[in-house]
């Protein structure tokens, strides 16, 4: 006993000095970043950079630690999206959600793809780029949505919607660029993508009809088995989609779909500390592989999508709160605090590593969630100013056509 | 009671909304955590929750319990509760009673007015069902069960 710890004290203590420092600094870092009200990500994602590959101070010992981590972190991200919504919010979401859905996707995800192709990329990479640009992160939006009390907000229910469309979006989109990217011909990655869009349908059917009997067998015992084990299911099945060619982030959000009530609200509220630590040695692995000197290379096309995106989804929330029959300020609210981009663009960036433009996607990514997570909730605090501005001016229009209106 | 309209937040919980009798909407948003939200909404832009109210599950009961305690206490002062026929009455017993120091069984009550003892409350206790051994102290509350006209004789003998 006494030999191990001995022998490993060389290595473990430097690899225990440079993680501790790492995830000081992240935790000043976290603070930080609840106080200025915005997420950590777009910190964390900096100090990945400037710890990364060309960056100010290279992590010698502990890089193969934090990318493992990384990645159980990825599974965590997709577990708990998956664990978010009950199977009665994603039906209702689809029955209620599909024409903002539609026009989110629309929006969201074509000009990344155009983006990507005009860059000269291939397909596979502009579909992911398409991806990137697409999701909002609900991470930040919900934490948006609670710090500025807007959860009693008559445009917040068409937001959440949104947000189970895009959660169930990435069930069949996640599967299809996992296909893609296996590179293989056209015939037998069509199969793979069958394949996969079979195995989440089955499981969204089953979870559906038969999760509380996975979570039945789950729900008795302590809080610590319940962790052990939706964390091991997690990473088992994670690894045995891996195996079958279907992306373990998958096999991971299945797992978060299939399980139900009681257990689900439990077993997200036990994962999500892990799922904090996690998620943060992954946005540093991420970052790690982005060479900060692209980053000037992508500004450029991070800012344009910005803005077209942006743009997009402020579109979108206005027509889903407008279907609401919520007025004007409310559909500005809608459309802004839909902006931010987050965690699963960043998760959609990292299975594309492989891919021929992975290195420019991941640095055109980092830059672009750098962007949008800190615009979103900046442009979402200011949108009520913005919406009495766009009232005064259209009172102003109306009072100068009257006076030019003879009586 | 006024309409209450219920919107799913998914991920969130339930949003629940009334507008009271004179025009302003209140809104509860419950969260899966059990925690709520009062809120209530802006009257230039009504989509917008201006003040809201963080309650835990505690917090929550305890404003209940305030808002709710009016209406027992309606319901105390109106005192008689008619069931076909039969009524409630919370008779107190006075200091000065003739029946201070002796038992139910010595007032034959139901015997002579028909109506039944069926509690005693004193203070912050409450006696259900008090048996025939029972014996009055004086400053205590009957509660008696019985025709009007028995109870109002009850309510006679008991304070003479």
């Amino acid at each position: 006993m006494n030999g191990v710890l001995a022998a490993s004290s060389g290595e473990a203590t430097i690899a225990f000095i440079e993680i501790g420092a790492v995830i000081t600094v992240l935790a000043v870092l976290a603070r930080l970043a609840h106080r200025w009200r915005i997420t950590a990500i777009p910190l964390y994602l900096l100090v990945g950079l400037a710890l990364g590959e060309g960056g100010l101070v290279p992590l010698e010992v502990s890089a193969d630690f934090i990318s493992l981590a990384g990645e159980i972190g990825v599974l965590l991200l997709l577990l708990t999206l998956g664990l978010e919504y009950t199977p009665a919010e994603l039906r209702s979401g689809l029955r209620r959600g599909l024409v903002p859905g539609a026009l989110d996707a629309v929006l969201g995800f074509t000009p990344g793809l155009i983006g990507g192709l005009v860059l000269g990329w291939d397909v596979r990479s502009a579909v992911l780029l398409g991806g990137v640009c697409w999701i909002s992160s609900s991470g930040v939006i919900a934490k948006v949505l609670t710090d500025l009390g807007r959860l009693g907000n008559r445009e917040t229910p068409a937001v959440l919607n949104l947000l189970v469309l895009e959660d169930l979006a990435m069930a069949v989109y996640l599967p299809i660029v996992a296909a893609l990217l296996t590179g293989r011909d056209a015939a037998a990655t069509a199969v793979t993508v069958g394949v996969a869009l079979a195995v989440v349908t089955v499981v969204l059917l089953a979870s559906m009809r038969w999760g509380d009997h996975l979570s039945a067998l789950l729900a008795p015992g302590s809080d610590e088995a319940l962790l052990l084990s939706v964390f091991g299911l997690t990473l088992f099945v994670g690894g045995l989609a891996q195996r079958l060619q279907v992306s373990a982030a998958i096999g991971a959000f299945l797992v978060g779909l299939a399980l139900s009530d009681p257990v689900r609200d439990r077993a997200a509220a036990l994962v999500s500390p892990l799922r904090d630590l996690f998620a943060a040695a992954f946005f540093l692995f991420f970052s790690f592989q982005v060479d900060p000197s692209d980053l000037f290379g992508v500004a450029l096309p991070a800012v344009i999508l910005l803005v077209v995106t942006g743009a997009g989804k402020i579109a979108t929330g206005w027509v889903a709160a407008a279907r609401d029959g919520v007025a004007v300020p409310g559909r500005l609210r809608a459309g802004t605090v839909l902006v931010a981009r987050g965690e699963f663009s960043i998760v959609i960036a990292a299975l594309g590593a492989s891919a021929a433009f992975g290195a420019e996607l991941a640095a055109l990514a980092a830059g672009y969630v750098l962007l949008t997570a800190i615009a979103g909730p900046v442009l979402t605090r200011s949108s009520d100013g913005l919406a009495g501005r766009l009232q005064a001016r259209q009172d102003r229009a109306a009072r100068a056509v009257a006076a030019d209106t003879p009586t | 009671m006024a309409e209450v309209t219920e919107t799913q937040l998914p991920g969130v919980g339930v949003r629940l909304e009334f507008r009271t009798s004179n025009g302003t909407s209140v809104g509860v948003v419950v969260h899966r955590t059990g925690r709520r939200e009062v809120v209530v909404y802006d009257r230039v832009d009504p989509d917008r929750s201006l003040a809201q109210v963080t309650l835990d599950t505690d917090d929550a009961r305890t404003l209940a319990e305030m808002l709710g305690a009016s209406q027992v206490n309606e319901a105390l002062t109106a005192v008689q509760q008619r069931i076909e026929g039969l009524a409630i009455e919370w008779l107190p017993v006075a200091e000065g009673s003739p029946f201070v120091g002796r038992t139910i069984a010595e007032g034959e009550f139901r015997t002579r007015t028909g109506a039944s003892i069926v509690a005693v409350i004193m203070g912050e206790t409450t006696i259900p069902a008090p048996g025939p051994e029972y014996r009055f102290v004086g400053g205590e509350t009957a509660v008696a069960v019985g025709t009007d006209e028995g109870l109002a004789v009850l309510e006679h003998l008991l304070n003479g």
